[in-house]
């Protein structure tokens, strides 16, 4: 006996066509906000000469970590530029800042009431789990008709693949906090909100950091393979010399990202340190 | 204990089960059966029964049980951080099991300040935060809730410490700031659970000592519960004893001692019970000072004043006693511009025989606050015994 195949790939295909055709007017406005957005802060980081956002960088990294991160991040700054890859890294990190910011934005609220309520948390989790193990190239395919060839189909994706870790984070940080603490708290009268204000959010900042590390970290790795569906930057660089089978250049873009990847974490991970 | 005294807070038929169907935990209690049973049958269990008290304004009321009597459960009722499956708890003619979310909220700010066993401080907040985070809560402003907080910590002896964190202090100094919280908070009522079970005993002790300065300053209405029959003795105006859910006795630490209500009472102060064999002498303290019946009243009263008491027992050169000065009659004896003391004694104080039994001697301490005097068959004065002294042998014959 033949048993049909499931069409399981048309009904998504089914639906996500509907989405396109139904919401197109909401898409496109996104898209042209968000492309906006980048291209703004694009064109104001390379407004800047390369030297004095190099040292910007070094100080601001001196300022929150430490004079030996400053010196790290300057010699690498200097060897991207040296090696022609300065636009490509500037707009790589505009895709991960913007990205980052957009899921942080999302993952925050989410996490809270994840934490707050059982039910939530039940429902998200497997959705987290979902996103999570998806490959992450299977979303940049419906990106392409929500939001066309490009930068803003990257940050799609890449808001999608990155937010896990912050919603996850912030969540077991809430829930992390000692039962004790919430008893107290509850019985000097304070509201759910004052709770949340001035005991839940504070405690469990440390573990929020390290989920936004993480979200971070993955939107790096994601807007690099983005570069398949056309965003700019370091991916690109890395796309274009696989297609030419230049292993030189994919190498030297690929340093670029390690360099970008290691300043971006040991920022944000003495922030967090900072913060304790 | 004044009957007259207003009441504070009013408990009756208060009972808490644990589980989805309190109803029918509840059916099978009052059929007479008890926790283990029911736990058995229905899968609940069945964590207050019945409980019926009042706590008077101004007294601490101490609630004493094994872990697994309820304590900590009674203690969550009445602030309702548990809630309660049946019975009145008012407070000021409100009834807490049946608050709304905002009154509740409200009557917690108005009535409640609560004392952790482990402290329960926010570590990210200083010493000052913490203790100012009740009255932040309820919205007072800045410069207004700063003072009370330092008068708080001013008060439980952390002056200076106002911009520590609580992970720099040690255990008692850390209990100190959730006590001044609570201070601070000037609520109705001070909730304390197990306050002081998590400091080293003898850091303990001195927290007791602290508390019952404060308390007899403040006069404020304490519930404080422990599992130490010591500490119940020591601070507690009454003590409500605890056994698996139910009250066995509600009664001064006294009455507890000397009648227990029933044999768990009296397992439970076992060599309490050796009361009957302990005596006078046992408890007995040196005289710290006395007056000669020659001394002027300057010179007794200077006496007093050295050691900060409020009366002197003056004896003779043999040391045979002879009567007791109050300060109080010492200084009229000053204006009167006596010579000798020897017409201003007293004899209304008690005395009692080394051999004496040392139950007997509760009742005499309720009549006056003198410390009573140990003689010998010679009228010799051996020693005094106090109020806490009583207590304290009782207790540490307990713990043997």
């Amino acid at each position: 006996m033949d048993i049909p195949r499931i069409p399981l790939g048309n009904w998504i295909e089914g639906g996500l066509n509907w989405l396109t055709s139904e919401y197109s007017l909401v898409t496109r406005g996104i898209s042209r906000f968000t492309q906006t957005g980048i291209n703004s802060l694009n064109d104001s980081l390379m407004w800047l000469p390369e030297w004095a956002l190099l040292a910007i960088i070094a100080l601001l990294c001196w300022k929150i970590a430490s004079i030996r991160l400053a010196i790290g991040a300057a010699a690498g700054l200097a060897l991207i530029w040296n090696l022609g890859l300065w636009n490509p890294m500037i707009e790589t990190l505009t895709l991960v800042v913007i990205a980052t910011f957009v899921a942080v934005v999302i993952a925050l609220p989410v996490g809270i009431a994840a934490a707050l309520s059982e039910r939530l948390y039940r429902l998200i989790m497997p959705a987290l789990d979902f996103m999570q193990t998806m490959p992450a190239f299977v979303y940049l395919i419906p990106a392409i008709p929500f939001f066309g060839i490009g930068s803003v189909s990257a940050i799609f994706a890449t808001v999608i693949f990155s937010m896990p870790p912050a919603i996850r984070f912030t969540t077991l940080g809430i829930r992390q906090v000692p039962v004790e603490l919430i008893e107290a708290a509850d019985a000097y009268g304070a509201t759910r909100g004052q709770k949340l204000v001035k005991v839940q959010l504070p405690l469990s900042l440390p573990t929020i950091m390290a989920g936004i590390n993480q979200t971070i970290m993955l939107a790096l790795s994601m807007v690099v393979i983005a570069a398949m569906i056309g965003a700019d930057g370091l991916g690109s660089e890395v796309w274009r010399a696989i297609q030419r089978l230049r292993p030189g250049d994919g190498f030297e873009a690929g340093i670029a990202v390690v360099i970008l990847a290691m300043l971006l974490d040991r920022l944000t991970q003495s922030l967090r340190k900072s913060r304790q | 204990m004044d009957e007259t005294r207003s009441v504070k807070i009013q408990v009756r038929g208060l009972s808490k089960v644990f589980g989805k169907q309190p109803k029918k935990a509840l059916e099978l209690r009052d059929q007479g059966l008890k926790r283990p049973e029911i736990l058995e049958k229905t899968g609940q269990t069945l964590g207050l029964s019945n409980i019926s008290f009042d706590v008077y304004e101004g007294e601490l009321l101490v609630i004493m049980g094994l872990s697994g009597s309820g304590k900590s459960t009674l203690i969550r009722c009445l602030n309702r951080l548990i809630d309660t499956t049946e019975g009145d708890i008012i407070i000021d003619g409100e009834n807490i099991p049946t608050l709304g979310e905002k009154a509740l909220l409200e009557c917690r700010r108005r009535h409640f300040s609560m004392v952790f066993q482990n402290f329960a401080l926010f570590p990210h907040r200083t010493v000052q935060q913490n203790a100012e985070f009740g009255l932040e809560i309820r919205g007072i402003d800045k410069v207004e809730r700063r003072d009370i907080a330092h008068t708080a910590l001013k008060q439980v002896g952390l002056e200076g410490w106002e911009d520590a964190y609580p992970n720099q202090l040690s255990g008692g100094m850390q209990q100190r700031v959730g006590l001044a919280r609570a201070l601070a908070n000037d609520a109705s009522v001070l909730l304390m659970d197990e306050a002081f079970s998590a400091l080293d005993p003898l850091i303990r002790k001195d927290m007791q000592q602290e508390l019952l300065q404060l308390q007899s300053k403040m006069q404020k209405t304490t519930v404080f519960i422990t599992h130490d029959l010591d500490e119940a003795l020591n601070i507690g105006d009454r003590i409500v004893l605890l056994k698996d859910g139910e009250i066995v006795q509600i009664g001064t630490p006294e009455e507890i001692l000397t009648q227990p209500a029933d044999d768990y009472v009296r397992r439970f102060i076992e060599g309490v019970d050796r009361s009957r064999v302990l005596t006078a002498e046992s408890a007995m303290r040196p005289v710290r000072t006395t007056a000669r019946s020659s001394d002027g009243p300057r010179t007794a009263l200077h006496r007093m004043r050295d050691h900060s008491i409020d009366s002197i027992y003056v004896t003779d050169r043999d040391r045979h006693l002879l009567g007791l000065l109050e300060a109080e009659t010492a200084s009229r004896a000053i204006e009167a511009k006596a010579e000798t003391i020897t017409d201003y004694l007293t004899q209304d104080f008690r005395k009692v025989p080394p051999e004496e039994p040392l139950q007997n001697l509760f009742a005499m301490f309720s009549e006056k606050s003198f410390p009573i005097a140990v003689v010998d068959k010679q009228q010799r004065l051996l020693g005094v015994v106090v109020k806490g002294a009583v207590l304290d042998e009782l207790a540490r014959a307990g713990e043997q």
